[in-house]
């Protein structure tokens, strides 16, 4: 680029103008865009799926419901397995050495056999369900993952809880997930999860880890084709228009090698750190910044100023 | 004698921008494409956000799931969303193919870039306080996305009322920084002119 175009670039234009008001332009787009998005709302409206409640899970899917309890229990659960913020259960996903999610440290701790299922049972007044709490409580570690574990293979096996006959060796495991279940069902759960911290609740954490760890959240996802492998993330529920300018980090959670990765989050969510930094510093990218030279669309939009001047 | 910061303040910003320059009634001729158009619709849009926003945001979280009138206004922050996005999008891909960082404009991108970025911010924090099953599964999903790179650790989607106060206070201040910002690079650079405007620099007078 040589130093007399650069003037050019830097100077203020000297040259013959048009009238432009900017006034009359905001004006008039203003106006221009308020009907056309007052018009879109009114014949298109916008989706309003009703929330999901533990009560209707616990109503909709009973064995779920004392599948996904008991695997809080016996810690196999997404959140009971899953390390920070929520607990120490793991380290999390790395960045190549990089071990981003575990140096950000515990800062949501989330206990999911004690929150989810132990604490909640407090507020049972059903005695058995108060005897099965104090023989979980003072069993060992080893003992409770046992009792959880067979629990959970017999629910597995027969693939219904309410067939799963009695067994010694479940412990009291079925006396506190149907115990859960029935408090979920009376409609209790939701706010025992919800206002722990505070009776005036806006986080939402507890119930929902606790219930996006079951299957029934999942295949209500499904059905509106927001899983991940379904382009989910820039999609809505019904047929509306979701964040679509999501869709690059959508895009390559359908590709390999992330597709299959078990770092998939976090390497997809670095390329994508890389590319925004990219796209930033488009002006100082060697042959990117040379694009619009190359591909001359400028010749399309400033065609009359080229045409008048026969450039 | 040292400058006051106060008059440093001053001549950074106010005084960069010649009074005429500011709201002016003319352009430079090679300033005649509809693709100018669009970074103005992009603000007519957020203006229109800021407005159905500011509305909601009187009347409660809950408001438009109970009320007609709430879900209407609702519909217009949603589709204002849709459209703001649209133009922003297409004013991105003029300045590209303008090469509009031309002749130290390299600030006036980044601010726009940053437009763009604090947008998708602002944006995703507004789906997760919809209040709906939509809400529900983004905040599920997303949390690992955030989790696995540390940044949950501090926002945590699945607290309604942090995600509510950033969508409503915080993020909603930064894009309006950013975006005053980027019209006042704007107008105080001017436009760029076409590509190899260099021939017609002397002539054009």
């Amino acid at each position: 680029m040589s130093s007399k175009e650069r003037n050019v670039d830097l100077a203020k234009w000297s040259g013959p103008k048009r009238p432009y008001d900017l006034i009359k332009e905001l004006v008039i787009a203003l106006v221009v865009v308020t009907l056309l998005i007052g018009t879109l709302a009114a014949v298109f409206s916008s989706p309003d799926e009703r929330a999901v409640t533990l009560q209707q899970w616990s109503q909709a899917a009973p064995s779920d419901f004392v599948a996904t309890a008991t695997g809080e229990l016996a810690g196999t659960t997404i959140s009971a397995a899953y390390g920070p913020p929520y607990n120490d259960a793991a380290e999390g996903l790395t960045l190549g050495p990089l071990k981003l999610q575990k140096w950000a440290g515990i800062t949501i701790p989330v206990n999911p056999p004690v929150d989810f299922v132990i604490t909640p049972l407090k507020s049972s007044v059903d005695p058995e369900v108060a005897t099965a709490s104090s023989t979980w409580t003072t069993a060992s570690a080893d003992q409770q993952k046992t009792w959880a574990e067979t629990y959970a293979a017999a629910i597995e096996k027969t693939g219904d809880s309410s067939k799963v006959t009695a067994d010694a060796s479940y412990g009291p495991v079925p006396v506190l997930a149907t115990g859960l279940l029935r408090l979920a069902q009376e409609g209790s759960l939701d706010g025992l999860l919800t206002t722990q911290v505070t009776p005036l609740p806006g986080d939402f954490t507890m119930p929902m880890l606790f219930l996006a760890d079951g299957g029934w959240f999942d295949e209500l996802g499904a059905a509106q084709h927001l899983h991940g492998d379904q382009w989910g993330m820039m999609n809505e529920t019904g047929s509306y228009p979701g964040q679509s300018w999501l869709w690059l980090f959508s895009f390559m959670y359908q590709i390999e090698p992330f597709k299959s990765s078990e770092n998939a989050d976090s390497q997809i969510f670095a390329v994508l750190m890389l590319l925004t930094l990219g796209f930033i510093l488009i002006p100082k990218l060697p042959f990117i910044n040379r694009l619009p030279r190359l591909i001359p669309f400028h010749r399309l939009i400033w065609r009359r100023y080229y045409k008048e001047n026969n450039l | 004698m040292t400058t006051m910061w106060t008059t440093r303040v001053r001549r950074a910003t106010i005084e960069k921008i010649d009074p005429q320059d500011a709201l002016p009634d003319n352009q430079p001729s090679y300033v005649a494409s509809w693709i100018y158009v669009f970074g103005v619709l992009t603000l007519a849009a957020l203006a229109v956000i800021i407005g159905s926003g500011l509305w909601l945001t009187t009347k409660g979280a809950s408001w438009w799931h109970t009320s007609s009138v709430g879900h209407y206004v609702n519909s217009v922050h949603l589709w204002a969303v849709e459209l703001f996005f649209v133009f922003m999008v297409v004013h991105l891909w003029g300045k590209f193919w303008m090469a509009a960082w031309r002749g130290r404009r390299f600030q006036t991108w980044v601010s726009g870039a940053f437009c763009f970025l604090s947008s998708l911010a602002t944006g995703f924090t507004g789906y997760l306080i919809q209040g709906d099953f939509d809400s529900q599964w983004i905040a599920t999903q997303a949390k690992d996305g955030l989790n696995s790179v540390g940044i949950g650790s501090f926002m945590n989607t699945l607290n309604s009322g942090q995600a509510l106060l950033l969508h409503v206070a915080l993020l909603p201040l930064a894009v309006g920084v950013i975006v005053v910002w980027h019209v006042i690079l704007v107008r105080k650079n001017g436009v760029v002119p076409p590509l190899d405007a260099k021939e017609i620099a002397g002539g054009a007078k």
